[in-house]
C-alpha cells in the first residue's frame, strides 16, 4: 500500500468545540429557562391561572349586559347566594335576577364551553394537518355535523327524544360521517396525505353545504329562517341540564386532546420525523380526528357554525406563548372560551332587544385581531 | 505497527459485530394504477459494522432515500428482512425503533414557531413513558435536559437554545436536527443527504462533525449523499447503487473508481488521490466541448 496513511478525519476539518463549557450544566440550564426557551411549569402555571382569572373576570363582567341591564350588585349577590346554598330561592329573587340566573348565566358559560372547544379543535387540526389555516370547517367536518342537526330539524324530532339530546347526537354522526368519507377518500391511496386530505374537505364541504341549501330551500319560510340563523352561528341559552352534559363533552374532549399535546408537538415536524420519533402515525391520526369529529359535532349541535374562532384563536395565541401544545392547547382554550363570550356579548347588545347571529361578530372582530397580530409580530409566524 | 497498518486494521471489515443486517430486502411504491411498477429496490443483501461510517451512493431514483427509509423502518418492505442489532425489525415497535435509530432528513421545514431547545427536547420523545392517563403536560425530566444539552454542545448549537428554529441559516438548521436526533441516545445515526443544499464551509463543519460524533459516542453512522467525494472521505465503506440493485460494496478505493463509476453512471470521471488522505477523488473530466 503505497497511499499516505489517512485520518479517519480529514486534518483541516475545523472541529465546532463548544464554547459554553465554562458554566456549568446546571447554570446553563437555568439561563435557558430564563431565556423562555423551553416551556417551564412556573410559566405553564402563571399564564394558564392568569388566562383563567381573566376569563372568569371577563364572564362575570358580561353578565351585565344583554336586552336589560342588570346592575353588578344583583349579579354579585346572586352569585353570592347560588355559591353558598347550592340554589336560588326564586321567591326572593327580583325579576333581573331570574334573567341573569336562567337566561344570562348558561348563555355565558354555553359560550365560553362553545368558544373553547372551537380553539383546542383549531389546535388540533392545525398541528395534524400543519397548517396554521386549518379549522375544522376546512375539513367539513362542521358542514357535516351541521347537515346532521339540519336533517334532524327537518324532520321535526324534537331536541329530546326519550330523555337524550338528539340533535347533539345528530350532529356527532354527520361529523363522524364526513369524517370517516374524507377519511376514506383520503386513504384510498394507502396512506393519508395532507394535500389530499384538504381537497378532500373542501370537496366535502361544497357538498355538504349544497345539501344544507336544499334542505332549508324545502323548509317552511318561518323555519328556514330559524335554521339559518342557527347555520349562520348563534348562542342561546340552554337549560341547566343540557349545559352540564356539553360541559362533560367540551372538558373531557378537551382533556383527551390535552392527553396527546407532546404528540402534537412531534406531529407538527411532519410524519416522517414524527415516525422516526416513535411516534405510530396512522393510529395516532385516526384518535385525534375522530375526537375532534366529537367535539366539533357537539359544539356544532348546540351553537350552529360559528367560525373564525378555530381558526384565529390558536393563531394568536401560539404568536405569543410559543408552539408548545402543553401551553398552547389549555392557553388557546381559554382564550376561545374568553373570546366568544365577549363576542356574544356584543351579538347580544349592538342591536339591543334584537340580537346578531354571534358568528358574525367573530368573523368581523377576529379577522382584525388577526391582521393586526401578523403585522406586530411577523416573527413569530 | 506503522500507522498505516492501524488505518487498514481499524477498516477491516469483520462481521462479528453488525449494528444493521439486511437480507433480500426488497421494495416498491404502490401505485394506483394495476400496471407493475419495476422495484424500487431489489435483492439487497449488505451489513452496516457498529461503529462505521457507512455511505450510500448512486444516480438519482437508484433508491438510496427509499433504502435509508426502510433502515429507519419508517416504511415496511415489501420483501426481505432488517435487523437492527439483531432484532427483525418487523417485530420491533415505531418507538424500540425510535430508541435504536435517529434520523436526519434531507429536507426540514418546521412550519410552527418552536425554539431550538423546544425541537431538541423532541429528540427525547421516544424515551417517555407512555402511560394511557398521563396528561400531555409532564415536563421534562433531569435526563431528558441532561441528553438535550449534551447533544447541544456536541453540535455546538447551545448559544441558539431560545432562537426560533425558522430564523436559522442551513447550517445551524442541520446542526440542530442532528442535536436531535443525538438526543434520542441512538445507537445508529442515518442522514439523508446531510450536505446538500449547504455552502464548502458547512459542509466541511458537517462532515467534521459527523467524524466527531462518530468517535466519541460509538455511533454506527450511515449516510446517504449524491456527491461522490464526501463518501469517499467520510465514510469507511461505500454502497453503491444502481437502479434499486447493489451494483459494488467496499472500501471507498474498490467501489470509487472509474471503470465502477462508469458502469453505474454511466460517463467518465477522473478519480485520483486526494492529496491529504489518498483516498479516491473524483473530478469532472475535460470535456468534448472543451478546446
Amino acid at each position: 500500500m503505497v497511499l499516505p496513511s489517512p485520518p479517519l478525519a480529514p486534518v483541516d476539518s475545523p472541529s465546532p468545540t463548544p464554547a459554553v463549557l465554562i458554566a456549568s450544566r446546571g447554570e446553563q440550564l437555568a439561563q435557558w429557562k430564563q431565556r423562555g426557551a423551553i416551556l417551564t411549569y412556573q410559566r405553564w402555571l402563571a399564564i394558564i391561572g392568569g388566562l383563567a382569572v381573566a376569563g372568569l373576570a371577563v364572564c362575570v363582567l358580561c353578565l351585565q349586559f344583554g336586552a336589560t341591564q342588570i346592575e353588578m350588585g344583583t349579579i354579585a349577590s346572586a352569585l353570592r347566594q347560588l355559591l353558598r346554598t347550592g340554589e336560588l330561592d326564586a321567591a326572593e329573587l327580583s325579576p333581573s335576577a331570574v334573567i341573569m340566573m336562567h337566561i344570562r348565566l348558561p348563555r355565558v358559560l354555553m359560550g365560553f364551553l362553545v368558544g373553547g372547544s372551537l380553539a383546542s379543535v383549531g389546535v388540533v387540526l392545525q398541528a395534524l394537518l400543519r397548517n396554521p389555516l386549518a379549522d375544522p370547517y376546512v375539513l367539513g367536518v362542521s358542514s357535516g355535523a351541521a347537515l346532521g342537526a339540519s336533517l334532524a330539524m327537518l324532520f321535526g324530532i324534537g331536541t329530546t327524544l326519550a330523555l337524550l339530546p338528539v340533535l347533539p347526537l345528530f350532529g356527532f354522526a354527520g361529523g363522524l360521517l364526513s369524517l370517516v368519507v374524507i377519511y376514506r377518500l383520503a386513504q384510498s391511496q394507502g396512506r393519508l396525505p395532507i394535500h389530499s386530505l384538504l381537497l378532500a374537505g373542501v370537496i366535502l364541504n361544497a357538498i355538504l353545504t349544497a345539501f344544507i341549501m336544499f334542505i332549508t330551500s324545502i323548509m317552511e319560510p318561518n323555519r328556514s329562517a330559524g335554521l339559518m340563523a342557527w347555520l349562520m352561528g348563534s348562542l342561546t341559552a340552554p337549560g341547566y341540564a343540557m349545559l352540564a352534559v356539553f360541559a362533560v363533552y367540551a372538558a373531557g374532549g378537551t382533556a383527551l386532546l390535552l392527553q396527546k399535546a407532546q404528540t402534537l408537538n412531534v406531529l407538527t415536524l411532519g410524519e416522517e420525523t414524527a415516525r422516526s420519533l416513535g411516534i405510530e402515525t396512522e393510529r395516532v391520526k385516526k384518535r385525534l380526528f375522530i375526537l375532534t369529529a366529537l367535539l366539533t359535532g357537539a359544539v356544532v349541535s348546540v351553537s350552529g357554525m360559528i367560525g373564525f374562532v378555530g381558526m384565529v384563536v390558536p393563531h394568536a395565541v401560539r404568536m405569543v406563548v410559543g408552539s408548545d401544545h402543553r401551553l398552547l392547547l389549555p392557553a388557546s382554550a381559554l382564550v376561545g372560551g374568553t373570546f366568544l363570550v365577549v363576542s356574544d356579548t356584543i351579538a347580544r347588545t349592538i342591536l339591543a332587544p334584537t340580537e346578531i347571529p354571534v358568528g358574525i361578530v367573530t368573523a368581523l372582530t377576529g379577522g382584525p385581531f388577526f391582521l393586526y397580530l401578523l403585522l406586530r409580530r411577523k416573527d413569530r409566524m | 505497527m506503522t500507522s498505516e497498518a492501524v488505518e487498514l486494521m481499524s477498516r477491516q471489515v469483520s462481521t462479528e459485530n453488525p449494528a444493521i443486517e439486511v437480507e433480500e430486502l426488497a421494495f416498491r411504491y404502490r401505485t394506483a394504477d394495476k400496471k407493475e411498477k419495476a422495484w424500487t429496490l431489489d435483492g439487497l443483501t449488505f451489513h452496516v459494522e457498529a461503529g462505521e461510517i457507512f455511505g450510500i451512493v448512486g444516480p438519482n431514483g437508484s433508491g438510496k432515500s427509499s433504502l435509508l427509509k426502510l433502515l429507519a423502518g419508517l416504511m415496511p418492505p415489501s420483501g426481505g428482512q432488517i435487523r437492527l442489532d439483531g432484532r427483525p425489525i418487523a417485530q420491533l415497535r415505531q418507538q424500540d425503533i425510535a430508541r435504536i435509530v435517529a434520523v436526519v432528513p434531507q429536507d426540514y421545514i418546521q412550519v410552527f414557531p418552536f425554539t431550538v431547545a423546544e425541537t431538541v427536547l423532541m429528540g427525547r420523545f421516544p424515551h417517555r413513558p407512555s402511560s394511557l392517563w398521563s396528561l400531555g403536560i409532564g415536563e421534562e425530566t433531569e435526563k431528558d435536559l441532561a441528553c438535550a444539552h449534551r447533544a447541544m454542545s456536541d453540535t455546538d448549537v447551545w448559544g441558539l437554545a431560545d432562537r426560533l428554529v425558522s430564523d436559522l441559516s442551513g447550517g445551524e438548521r442541520q446542526r440542530v436536527v442532528i442535536a436531535r436526533a443525538l438526543a434520542q441516545e441512538p445507537a445508529i445515526l442515518l442522514l439523508d443527504e446531510p450536505t446538500a443544499f449547504l455552502d464548502i464551509n458547512h459542509q466541511i463543519e458537517i462532515c467534521g462533525l459527523i467524524s466527531r460524533l462518530r468517535a466519541e459516542r460509538q455511533l454506527t453512522v450511515v449516510l446517504v449523499s449524491h456527491d461522490l467525494n464526501v463518501a469517499s472521505q467520510y465514510c469507511d465503506r461505500v454502497l453503491m447503487l444502481k437502479e434499486g440493485r447493489l451494483s459494488r460494496i467496499g472500501l471507498p478505493e474498490d467501489t470509487i473508481r472509474p471503470d465502477v463509476l462508469r458502469m453505474v453512471y454511466g460517463c467518465d470521471v477522473v478519480v485520483d488521490a486526494h492529496p491529504q488522505t489518498g483516498r479516491p477523488r473524483v473530478t469532472i473530466p475535460m470535456g468534448i466541448g472543451h478546446v
